[in-house]
């Protein structure tokens, strides 16, 4: 009894048993021991409080996004492999290398990791990399607010990995759908771990939704009028508004989940009048627009990336801003393609697969405008238009299937299959991440003052573009030869499996190639004074962000630019308009804060006594939260100024003679 | 209106201007953002409320209790702006007087649907009992949450205000609490023509 009282349902035997998933409790012991001494050693504890995790400067939350992504990468990678060593060897009379229920979990925390903790994540970094940049701000409309949503996404990738030393993780799927995730089918605190790591992490996404909404609509420079914004902040203002509008759902509907799994509640149980049904509309009405919530800043970096690297304006801009517009609006339009089987009828399911066929207008729209941009256009291939042109194949490809996909007769058929997962990843592999690989490199030495090594780029992407049509080709097959998505054994006499091993092989591939991404970053930070960028401009590039110094100061712009035309910068260099270098100002930047680590922290706490039911410390987080927010709000002394004089002198120190007008 | 109002009065430099203009449009995606939220519990009631799973049926409703509520909370809304009013004379112990009052009348309500709770529960109609119940607890509590929320944040603003007078700061929050308070009052509208009224008729 009192023990239950102080720790819950937490006993001794959720430390984990099996040897993988032993193994997997010890990586993360050991890294998270391992990475605390290493930076003990080195004595960069100070630094990295002070300067970074306190810091509210977007530049710096973007970077640490970016390294929690990819550190998620990681993880969600490791699964991944596992998946395909199991699907390879599971035929027949052998088991492969995970049992069942092992499997389970390990295809849903891939899926839940890669979208929330890797793309969310690549997606929030690089915009708060770039748009501030791109619109000649200095800052974000809520700087306090953003590092709040950082660190609750920090918190949600920590809760998920705590699920691999403490308990299970759930085994129902990305999605959890029930009865299956209810507590009488799933009695473990697996799917509280899901439920609580996504509804932080997910917190932390709408609030940054918000944040980043006002700052393009309020904080664009003199000039910037909407025709005038560089494509990436068109489609972030997009993203962001379906974040506004999509990630409350994901919110109530987590929390209808939570309730029926922690208090006892009907909402989707089997029994007492729930309504299963009624979770799975809920979930896709978020999660149809967070697909595009995803893909459409990706498109907004090809919409920089294209032009740049062919020398041209962006054909069809207007075309380009309506497609984003109506991508926002269809893609609330088009949520029970994930269930046709549903069984809604012959007319709805016409409704919504029309709908869906509707919404690849829009999109082939970009598809051509970007051909049409490197038409005659003067191609560099560096490497973010490589990521493109992969992308662009790739992507096409997986649209049709999609649109395939989208005729219910045919999804009768496919719903369920491989093919739908090789459909999905396409999208979301060579769509999305190839997307934010190319603004990685591309906006790179913006951020850190050098370009990344071009070799081990090239053959990192070469890596991952066969890696990727290795491991998801034979899936498009496998799907019609009728292998089930999730299936974890198989007989021989399916003839799967050499088309499996084919798959896992790409997969190595893949593995392959994000180590040569890591190599890249090593050997360009080893060799940075060979690849320093000393102009601040280094690919040419057209919009306002090359035109400050590399690496961009922590004020982003001394004096502020004043926009006459849409491609700002490249009508500056060209001339057509002047360049605004002098009246200079005092600039008002906001205090680094520890509250919003804190913050987080309380509610990392708060997640972590609900999915074990330790109740006292649940209560105290919630205080805990709630004290520091109303501390927070209530303070009035969050900003310093930089005196005019001192910008100027920091100005010149970095301009090296850039742009001397 | 008032806070247009204020800034006339204060004549704030453009950029404080912008950065306030900023702070209230981010506060009405917020509240967009939250109206969604209830919009998806709304839903949620409106396909389970018939799901009465032998337990009681929305004729369970204690109308006269909820008509007192209603009339506490928005009073409550009408003293909020009483206070808004007087904060446009910068009168700062009549805003404080009037904060007190709209604080008794949400704390009356917040007590009120309490109580309404714990009879529901203590006659075996708790939240886990059937789908309607659980749809009506969480819709009903979640707005109830949003109320405790609102009084902590008016305890708190009081406190500074008491302390630091009417700054454009404290009067920016005066501004903010404000709008979540009207929009709890929607809310609560909305529940009690959708989950009340066509409850009992």
């Amino acid at each position: 009894m009192s023990w239950s009282l102080i720790f819950g349902s937490l006993t001794w035997s959720v430390f984990p048993h099996n040897p993988i998933a032993l193994f997997g409790a010890a990586v993360v012991v050991l890294g998270t021991i391992g990475a605390a001494w290493a930076l003990s050693y080195l004595g960069l504890w100070r630094v990295l409080w002070r300067e970074w995790f306190t810091s509210l400067d977007p530049k710096r939350i973007g970077v640490m996004y970016l390294i929690v992504a990819s550190t998620m990468l990681v993880r969600g990678g490791i699964d991944a492999l596992l998946m395909r060593a199991q699907q390879a060897t599971s035929v027949g009379a052998s088991q492969g290398i995970l049992t069942a229920e092992h499997f389970q979990q390990i295809f849903s925390a891939h899926g839940s990791i890669m979208i929330f903790f890797v793309a969310m994540g690549m997606m929030f970094g690089i915009i708060n990399l770039i748009v501030p940049l791109q619109i000649g701000a200095r800052d974000v409309a809520f700087p306090f607010l953003n590092s709040v949503s950082f660190w609750l996404f920090a918190a949600g990738a920590i809760l998920i990995n705590v699920s691999l030393v403490l308990g299970d993780f759930s085994a129902a799927g990305w999605l959890s759908y029930p009865p299956l995730s209810e507590l009488a089918y799933s009695p473990t605190s697996g799917v509280d771990y899901w439920i609580w790591s996504l509804q932080i992490g997910g917190i932390g996404s709408l609030l940054s939704g918000i944040n980043f909404l006002v700052t393009i609509i309020k904080m664009r420079c003199t000039g910037m009028t909407y025709m005038r914004m560089p494509m990436f902040v068109w489609t972030v203002l997009g993203a962001m508004a379906l974040v506004v509008f999509a990630f409350p759902i994901l919110t109530a509907t987590l929390a209808l989940l939570s309730l029926d799994r922690t208090l006892g509640m009907h909402f989707f149980t089997a029994g007492g009048g729930g309504n299963m049904m009624m979770y799975v509309n809920l979930i896709w009405a978020w999660g149809h627009p967070e697909v595009y919530i995803l893909i459409l800043p990706a498109f907004g970096i090809f919409s920089e990336v294209v032009p740049v690297f062919s020398a041209k304006k962006l054909a069809g801009y207007t075309s380009m801003v309506l497609s984003v517009v109506g991508i926002v609006f269809l893609s609330f339009t088009v949520w029970l393609h994930h269930f046709f089987t549903m069984g809604a009828g012959a007319n709805v399911n016409a409704v919504f697969g029309i709908m869906t066929a509707v919404i690849a207008i829009p999109t082939g729209v970009k598809i051509f405008n970007w051909l049409f941009t490197m038409y005659r256009g003067r191609i560099r291939f560096e490497a973010p238009i490589q990521w493109f042109m992969g992308f662009v194949v790739l992507f096409t490809l997986g649209g049709v299937a999609g649109v395939l996909l989208a005729e219910p007769p045919a999804d009768y058929q496919l719903h369920n299959s491989l093919f739908l997962v090789a459909h999905f990843h396409t999208m979301i592999v060579s769509g999305v991440l190839f997307g934010y690989f190319a603004g990685i490199v591309y906006w790179f030495p913006k951020i850190f003052g050098f370009t990344l090594d071009r070799v081990l780029g090239r053959r990192a992407f070469w890596l991952w573009l066969v890696g990727f049509v290795l491991a998801f080709g034979p899936l498009y097959i496998l799907g019609f030869m009728g292998a089930t998505r999730r299936i974890d054994h198989y007989a021989a006499s399916t003839g799967f499996q050499p088309l499996f091993l084919v798959a896992g092989v790409g997969a190595l591939l893949i593995a392959g190639g994000f180590a040569f991404q890591i190599a890249q970053l090593v050997r360009s930070i080893r060799q940075r004074e060979l690849h320093r960028d000393t102009t601040g401009d280094p690919w040419d590039g057209h919009t306002l962000e090359w035109s400050i110094p590399s690496p961009a100061p922590f004020y982003n712009f001394a004096v502020l630019p004043i926009v006459h035309a849409r491609d700002a910068f490249w009508a500056m260099k060209r001339g057509r308009v002047p360049y605004q270098t002098h009246g200079f100002e005092d600039i008002r930047l906001p205090k680094n804060s520890a509250l919003g680590i804190l913050i987080a922290g309380f509610v990392l706490v708060l997640g972590f006594a609900v999915v074990w039911h330790i109740w006292w410390l649940a209560l105290a987080g919630v205080v805990g939260a709630i004290s520091v927010i109303v501390m927070r709000t209530f303070d009035e002394d969050t900003e310093y100024t930089i005196p005019a004089s001192e910008v100027m002198r920091h100005d010149a120190s970095v301009r090296h003679g850039i742009h001397t007008i | 209106m008032t806070y247009d109002h204020i800034h006339d009065h204060q004549m704030l430099s453009t950029e404080a201007r912008a950065e306030d203009n900023a702070t209230l449009f981010g506060f009405w995606m917020y509240l967009m953002n939250d109206f969604v939220f209830f919009a998806s519990l709304f839903a949620v009631y409106l396909v389970l409320r018939g799901n009465v799973f032998g337990s009681v049926g929305s004729d369970m409703f204690n109308m006269p209790l909820v008509l007192a509520e209603s009339i506490a909370l928005l009073t409550s809304s009408v003293t909020y702006g009483l206070a808004l009013l007087a904060a446009r004379r910068e009168d700062t112990s009549a805003v404080l007087r009037r904060l007190c009052v709209t604080f008794v009348l949400g704390a009356a309500f917040l007590s009120m649907e309490l109580v309404e709770f714990g009879r529901l529960i203590a006659a075996g109609h708790g939240p886990s009992a059937s789908a309607f119940l659980s749809a009506y607890f969480t819709l009903i509590g979640a707005h109830g949450l949003h109320i405790a929320a609102g009084l902590i944040w008016m305890a708190a603003l009081m406190v500074v205000i008491l302390r630091r007078g009417l700054t454009r700061f404290t009067l920016r929050k005066l501004m903010l609490l404000g709008l979540f308070w009207h929009f709890l009052d929607l809310i609560w509208i909305f529940i009690f023509a959708i989950v009340y009224l066509t409850g009992i008729i």
